[in-house]
């Protein structure tokens, strides 16, 4: 790139032969060339763009920028011979426009700040953070009220199904049984493996210094049965199933086929709700029966070849460590996650409007709320079955 | 006087502080094709799901066939709604079901029918609006704009309403394929004594197929034979009908 500006002194005045191209792309050296123009004790300037080979837009723009800069120092600004076309149309686009309004701190927030010529900053900063506070309050018990009532709208649809079993359009349960249940039984029991494998080394750790490794069987059997088991397993389908829920049931509304539905005359609660959420119900206990067999299998993996204990002596223990009700308080709790995954992925997926940006943000939203509902609920379980001695 | 099948009468639709309808009235007749038009925002699509009965207005009054739906209990409306056919912009066809079954759908939960009946009922309204045995097969996403536009027009000839609704029923389909699909529109209407009501931009539709016009202006509904809304003194009608774009086509028609 070749020289922009030619620079040639007078006594009190300058003349600027424009040259080379003047792009978008070179600004960066039109901004240096022109910075290190020295302007001290100038009067006049005189500009002759002659020798441009190319100027764009954002070149002239600059240019004018300059020479306007020049004049707001006093400086008298002319050109030799015409002034290019492009800083006309620049002049004629920007003439019946008024400048970019600067925004000020008053004009702007003008609407909200009835208060202001009564109360100094501060007071006004905190009554705003009040006001805040008071506007999540309300949207958080509006959003508890709206989800409220989604549970029991699937409800009132559960209730009405059950006098025609038609309703409850098993085809479809089956699929979601199949989509949410079968297909995870891989990820599901790889992951009920690895957590038995690391209650077992963590526990071995510990109990080893006491001599106490036959306790790594009560451990393991009734951390994988009681909690993690359920737990893992349901944190897995919340991620799974919850958002494909939510996506499904989002991008449905989107492409209007939940209104096709209603102009039909079909709930769509019944179809797509209800059939989502009872083929959850059914898979997630199933899911936790095989994530409960394969964390035990590796638990007797891990004693055998960490511990050198025999498999035999494994399974007695196993079967001294755990209480009748053992198995089942983990497998309780499998239909209540179910249920709370289900009903958040399709509560949010229902709540879909207008663009792929709230499916995105409602498919997150399902997700995270579905794991919180899980661990909050399996809090609940735990202080109800230590209430109960069970 | 003929029977009106379709009437609105005083509508009010608002949304926070904004008014979308303030008194909106329309009649739809027998045997004709009824278009509605208005500018991006105006609220057709408030209509239009308003007289579907997926959004309850605030005020108003909305007979189907002389039965008002604004205060209907969900059961009967239920009924009504298999009463009419309705086509979504976006052909609003069911992702997961093949086209053929997207048709069955409405049979299979309105009538009780066997499984070949339906499949030949469903063939037959496939074949009806111009799509073939291989197209029934397939699934929504594997067919072109036109061929979505059919099969959803397919599915809204299901329970052979004769209230047919569609929304923008040619947006997005070349000039060609729009055109067809007029000539379709009109074939059906003929032979099947449908009305018709469609939301349209498209001034050739509307030329071509409707017998009267509503313009939705001023939050209502000023309505007329498409004769005379061309002559609507109200600017935003006459900056419609009268635009760069309509004159070729108004012209065109005067001379037929």
């Amino acid at each position: 790139m070749g020289t922009l500006v030619d620079v040639r002194r007078g006594d009190g005045s300058l003349e600027l032969d424009l040259s080379g191209e003047w792009r978008a792309l070179a600004l960066p050296s039109i901004d240096a060339t022109l910075a290190g123009i020295d302007l001290t004790g100038i009067r006049s300037v005189a500009v002759s763009p002659q020798g441009l080979t190319a100027l764009d837009l954002t070149g002239a723009w600059r240019l004018r920028e300059f020479l306007h800069q020049l004049q707001a120092t006093g400086i008298s600004v002319r050109f030799v011979g015409t002034p290019p076309d492009q800083l006309r149309l620049i002049e004629a686009t920007l003439a019946d426009k008024p400048p970019m309004p600067k925004t000020s701190p008053a004009a702007g927030q003008e609407p909200e700040s009835e208060l202001a010529g009564h109360l100094d900053a501060g007071e006004e900063l905190t009554l705003r953070g009040l006001a805040d506070i008071g506007k999540g309050a309300v949207r958080l018990v509006r959003h508890l009220f709206q989800g409220i009532a989604f549970f029991g709208r699937v409800s009132m649809t559960a209730v009405r199904a059950l006098g025609r079993p038609r309703r409850f359009r098993p085809i479809s349960v089956a699929r979601h049984v199949y989509d949410t249940g079968i297909t995870a039984v891989p990820i599901v029991s790889l992951i009920a493996f690895l957590i038995s494998v690391i209650i077992a080394y963590l526990s071995a750790q510990q109990l080893l210094g006491y001599g106490a490794t036959i306790f790594v069987v009560d451990l393991v059997t009734i951390g994988v049965l009681r909690e993690l088991g359920v737990l893992l397993t349901a944190i897995i389908v919340a991620g799974r199933s919850g958002s494909a829920f939510a996506a499904e049931l989002g991008a449905m509304q989107l492409n209007e086929e939940v209104d096709a539905l209603y102009a039909t005359g079909v709930d769509p609660y019944e179809a797509l709700v209800l059939p989502r959420v009872l083929g959850l119900v059914i898979a997630l206990p199933l899911l936790t029966v095989i994530a409960d067999i394969i964390g035990l299998m590796g638990g007797a993996l891990l004693c055998r070849y960490l511990l050198d204990m025999p498999l035999t002596q494994f399974v007695n223990r196993v079967n001294e460590s755990i209480a009748p009700t053992t198995f089942w308080v983990g497998i309780l709790k499998a239909p209540v996650f179910a249920l709370l995954i289900a009903l958040a992925g399709c509560y949010r997926g229902m709540q879909v409007r207008g663009s792929s940006r709230a499916l995105g943000r409602l498919t997150t939203v399902a997700v995270v709320q579905a794991i919180f509902l899980v661990i909050l609920a399996d809090a609940l379980f735990a202080i109800v079955f230590m209430e109960l001695d069970v | 006087m003929r029977y009106p099948v379709l009437e609105v009468h005083g509508l009010v639709n608002r949304f926070g502080s904004q008014t979308v309808h303030e008194g909106l009235d329309l009649e739809v007749y027998e045997d004709e094709v009824f278009g509605i038009v208005g500018a991006s925002g105006s609220g057709k699509s408030v209509l239009l799901r308003s007289v579907l009965g997926l959004h309850r207005p605030q005020a108003g009054v909305i007979r189907l066939e002389g039965r008002d739906i604004t205060r209907m209990p969900f059961k009967q409306l239920r009924e009504v709604k298999a009463h009419y056919g309705v086509t979504f912009q976006g052909g609003a066809l069911y992702s997961s079901l093949t086209v053929l079954q997207n048709v069955q759908l409405p049979m299979i939960e309105h009538v009780r029918m066997s499984a070949a009946e339906r499949d030949s009922l469903a063939m037959l309204k496939i074949e009806l609006v111009g799509l073939d045995a291989t197209a029934a097969r397939k699934m929504p996403s594997e067919l072109s704009g036109g061929m979505v536009k059919r099969a959803a027009l397919a599915r809204a000839l299901a329970l052979d309403p004769r209230l047919l609704f569609l929304d923008e029923p040619t947006s997005g389909l070349d000039p060609i394929s729009a055109a067809e699909f007029d000539e379709l529109v009109l074939y059906l209407q003929k032979q099947l004594k449908l009305t018709v009501v469609m939301i349209t931009h498209d001034l050739d539709t509307i030329f071509r197929t409707c017998n009267r016009v509503g313009v939705i202006v001023d939050r209502t509904m000023q309505v007329d034979t498409l004769e005379g809304i061309v002559r609507n003194p109200h600017p935003w009608i006459q900056a419609y009908f009268h635009g760069e774009r309509s004159r070729a086509r108004l012209e065109a028609s005067h001379g037929a």
